[in-house]
């Protein structure tokens, strides 16, 4: 399966220059840019882990583009992201957020179903990868 | 006590026994400077033949305040001069037998946190009145004073945002079809198809609440099953609005206490139900957790003639205020009523913190919402994925586009048009963010984004021709009719 998440996941894989055109979107409306990874990629998994604190500072977006591919080369088989942050008073919040690598074989999700009272079912997303430690869940 | 002598026929004229016109009340008071805590109404009207449109101006400020159509005496026990509304304006409108005519409300008239209680006072008795012809209230400044005595969004478009986890875009979705009739297991069907396709939301029609082809909880139930399987599929959270309308506050409270047990993420009510039903929904919502999205069934009957009833932007207001975190507002290029700058103005009513007045787009007073979270607008009717590029110009990226037709009508079926729609929008956005022209060169990029998706290909194929070019009803003052 491929997982939708993130702004661009029904396109084609973005090139470089197509993320680099995204993070210069993000500097013209003065976004902080940064890159998160993961290995749990549940839809609740709101704190991806951090390649380095947000890039408050860092207007060029090749600089920015040397830390989305240093990440992409030290996970090459987990997921990354491209985030934009808004801090404008009013948003606070992330504006833009797009997946940039993701595993060769993404297993998803099994569907775990308990059958409760009057025919209520608890529905429970089960990431198959995650049932690995850290470090062992995409072969990394 | 004796009246002094050279106050007496003063006081003889204002508090004669009899009737007095309300301009020489004290319901019309041309120098009167608005207090910053003052509400503020802008009505139009059309007085009747022969009445003078001041004293028709008086008359409604008198009439939804403290006035009665004859003097009463019992007035002299208040502080009268504080509950008077005041007209302080009455332009003409250039062209027409109408007048706006502006008044000013002191905040005490008004209990806090009450839109019955608002809406009793501003438009309980007037728009009955023999001695107008027509009457709408076209706008109201609400001062930062009395917005801080309302809940608001119970969640608001930032925490949705963070909530569902997607950013960036317009979120996408659709109402199920057809309205009525489907068994709650073929119901849930469309549901699942429409969101593993790629939708992010599926909604309950506002007439399906539960009747005898499908029960509420039955509905409930088998949607949660395709919203639950839908997520497995995609790795998104989703979600469908399970629509808790109903005859009473207590069947509302089992209908939303049921939904939320079973784990969505949102439910629906109608504007139906009633303002201060819509209030106690939106504090469950908060109290929940669960995200209160707001159709507006009924809103046409008095929100689209130009001279008579109320604008939408003043009915957003109130929702805001009244605490839902989506309310339809308008397509601009779809089936309903929605002409592109009123339009613009009721999502900027919604969606931003203060707002200067601009006249262009309808909005007759500034808008200082102190902070109080936004509401997400939802676009509903008659729209499909090759109108993406006027979408998101008119609309913007904080709304809801809901494709029901123009995904459950897809020839390849129901998940195709989902995901023709999906990347449709991903498709304007990247473009849009990259740079491009993407209102003029829209049909460019949705082409060679259709050349890699056959579903894309499809639904641009059999809704190519597909628009609604109809004059509006409702257009501001300011700018002359036009249409898309």
């Amino acid at each position: 399966m491929r997982i939708t998440q993130g702004t661009f996941s029904y396109l084609p894989d973005l090139s470089d220059e197509q993320i680099k055109a995204q993070i210069q979107y993000c500097l013209d409306h003065d976004w902080a840019v940064s890159v998160e990874h993961t290995d749990d990629p549940h839809p609740r998994n709101a704190y991806w882990d951090m390649w380095g604190l947000p890039m408050f500072d860092v207007k060029d977006p090749a600089a920015i583009m040397l830390e989305v591919n240093a990440c992409r080369k030290a996970f090459p088989n987990l997921y990354v992201r491209v985030n934009g942050y808004d801090r404008t008073y009013g948003r606070q919040t992330t504006a833009l957020s797009f997946i940039v690598n993701r595993p060769k074989d993404e297993p998803g999700f099994r569907l775990d179903r308990q059958e409760s009272h009057d025919r209520v079912v608890r529905y429970t997303l089960h990431s198959y990868a995650a049932d690995k430690p850290k470090g062992k869940r995409y072969g990394e | 006590m004796a009246v002094p002598a050279h106050k007496k026929g003063e006081v003889k004229d204002r508090w004669a026994a009899g009737v007095t016109p309300y301009a020489e009340m004290g319901y019309y008071q041309p120098d009167y400077v608005p207090k910053d805590s003052d509400i503020l109404c802008a009505f139009r009207l059309i007085p009747q033949e022969g009445i003078d449109p001041v004293e028709a101006s008086a008359a409604v400020a008198g009439e939804s305040s403290t006035a009665t159509w004859t003097v009463v005496w019992t007035d002299r026990l208040t502080a009268y001069e504080n509950y008077q509304a005041k007209c302080y304006r009455v332009d003409p409108v250039p062209g027409t037998n109408q007048y706006i005519a502006y008044i000013a409300y002191n905040l005490d008239l008004f209990e806090e946190g009450s839109i019955a209680n608002l809406t009793s006072s501003i438009i309980g008795n007037v728009f009955g009145f023999k001695a107008l012809k027509a009457l709408r209230l076209e706008d109201m400044r609400i001062p930062p004073h009395y917005v801080k005595t309302f809940q608001g969004p119970a969640h608001g478009v930032v925490m949705e945002r963070e909530y569902l986890n997607k950013f960036g875009r317009p979120l996408l979705g659709a109402t199920v079809k057809p309205k009525l009739g489907l068994s709650a297991r073929s119901y849930g069907r469309v549901v699942y198809e429409a969101l593993r396709g790629g939708l992010d939301f599926t909604k309950d029609d506002e007439n399906i609440n539960s009747q005898p082809f499908m029960r509420w909880r039955d509905r409930f139930l088998f949607a949660m099953e395709g919203v639950a399987r839908s997520m497995a599929e995609t790795g998104e959270i989703k979600g469908h609005y399970m629509n808790v309308t109903a005859a009473t506050m207590e069947d509302m409270y089992e209908r939303a206490e049921f939904a939320k047990e079973i784990g969505t993420v949102i439910i629906m009510i109608d504007l139906t139900i009633g303002y201060t039903a819509i209030q106690s929904m939106a504090k469950w919502a908060r109290r929940n957790g669960v995200i209160l999205h707001l159709h507006r069934a009924g809103h046409g009957t008095y929100t689209r003639q130009k001279t008579h009833g109320v604008n939408f932007r003043v009915i957003s207001k109130w929702m805001r205020m009244a605490g839902v975190d989506h309310i339809h507002a308008g397509t601009v290029v779809g089936k309903l009523e929605g002409d592109p700058n009123a339009i613009r103005g009721y999502y900027k009513t919604l969606l931003e913190n203060t707002l200067p007045p601009e006249p262009r787009i309808g909005l007759y007073f500034e808008q200082d919402w102190a902070s109080l979270p936004g509401t997400m607008p939802v676009a509903s009717g008659g729209i499909h994925a090759g109108q993406m590029p006027q979408l998101l110009h008119y609309l913007g990226e904080d709304v809801v586009l809901q494709f029901g037709g123009g995904t459950i009508g897809h020839p390849d079926g129901i998940a195709e048009g989902a995901a023709a729609n999906r990347i449709a929008v991903e498709a304007i956005i990247q473009a849009r963010n990259e740079g491009r022209d993407y209102l003029n060169e829209g049909p460019d990029i949705l082409a060679r984004a259709a050349r890699w998706s056959p579903s894309l290909h499809k639904a641009l194929e059999v809704w190519k021709d597909i628009t609604f070019n109809f004059e509006s009803t409702d257009v501001p003052d300011a700018v002359p009719t036009l249409t898309v």
